[in-house]
């Protein structure tokens, strides 16, 4: 995977968590998965179509994952709550809309968010396309940002509208 | 003022208003995705509307295009995680006054909101 779809990923990150409820995020090394398990055992997923297609899936532990809710939310979430997952959710949709935006291609669209809870759980994604780990802390704990995206066409400067 | 909060995200809807409270807006509705906000509008008639772009169902720009065919003038600012300059100029050739791109602090967003009715009001 072709390294610059990774660094807007590791500035978005820090954009959201610091702009949204001002938790800084340092960064750790990116490293290829292995396999498909979820790092942890609650997972925000996005998906991308268009001129790039894959997922991006934001994972984390569930103490880290209720302590971060509680900071953007300001309200104690229970995890089997909807509001839980709509919150993961919204935070996955900004980090990738962000990051999106710092890619050369123009017509790259989003999909709405989905979130996965449980432990061991795996997201199948394409197996051609390999999936790169952002390890990524704060003091709430350590998040994974996974990224997992290929180009579907070579850059251009077309204009599309977004879905 | 009535205004109408347009987003799936009900997180992002609690966000909104907690802002908006703190502005002195009380009078606020929700809707989940652009056809909820067209159902709500006729008996709510916002003075203001924050869309989101994508929502399932049907999203902030057709939402734009389908308002703006009957009202021109009720002040409609995008709040979204699209950032693209085309993506702005899109939004705007279909309606929108102003334009918000997520992640906002609150100042932010009480600030284009504040902004956007100064003009509209102008």
């Amino acid at each position: 995977m072709d390294a610059s779809y990774i660094n807007p990923f590791m500035t978005s990150i820090q954009n959201v968590f610091s702009t949204m409820f001002q938790l800084p995020v340092e960064i750790g090394e990116p490293h290829i998965k292995a396999d498909r398990k979820a790092s942890h055992d609650v997972s925000g997923i996005i998906g991308v179509s268009g001129e790039m297609v894959g997922t991006i899936v934001l994972s984390m532990p569930m103490p880290v994952s209720e302590a971060i809710v509680h900071l953007f939310t300001g309200m104690d979430i229970k995890s089997d709550s909807d509001d839980f997952a709509d919150a993961i959710g919204e935070l996955v949709n900004m980090i990738s809309g962000n990051a999106k935006a710092e890619f050369q291609r123009k017509g790259v669209f989003i999909s709405c968010p989905s979130v996965i809870i449980g432990d061991g759980h795996r997201v199948a994604t394409n197996t051609d396309t390999p999936c790169v780990c952002i390890p990524c802390y704060t003091d709430c704990g350590e998040v994974a940002l996974e990224i997992s995206l290929r180009a579907t066409t070579q850059v251009s400067s077309t204009h599309s509208s977004a879905a | 003022m009535r205004i109408l909060l347009i987003d799936d995200s009900k997180t992002m809807r609690n966000i909104q208003k907690s802002v908006l409270n703190q502005l002195g807006f009380l009078e606020l509705e929700e809707a989940c995705d652009g056809q909820d906000a067209l159902d709500k509008i006729s008996e709510f008639k916002p003075e203001l509307c924050l869309v989101d772009w994508n929502m399932p169902v049907m999203d902030g720009l057709t939402f734009v295009k389908s308002f703006r065919e009957t009202d021109k003038t009720t002040p409609l600012i995008m709040v979204t995680t699209e950032s693209e300059k085309a993506r702005v100029i899109e939004a705007i050739k279909a309606g929108v006054n102003n334009y918000v791109v997520k992640p906002f602090t609150p100042d932010l967003l009480s600030e284009r909101i504040s902004e956007t009715l100064a003009k509209c009001n102008a």
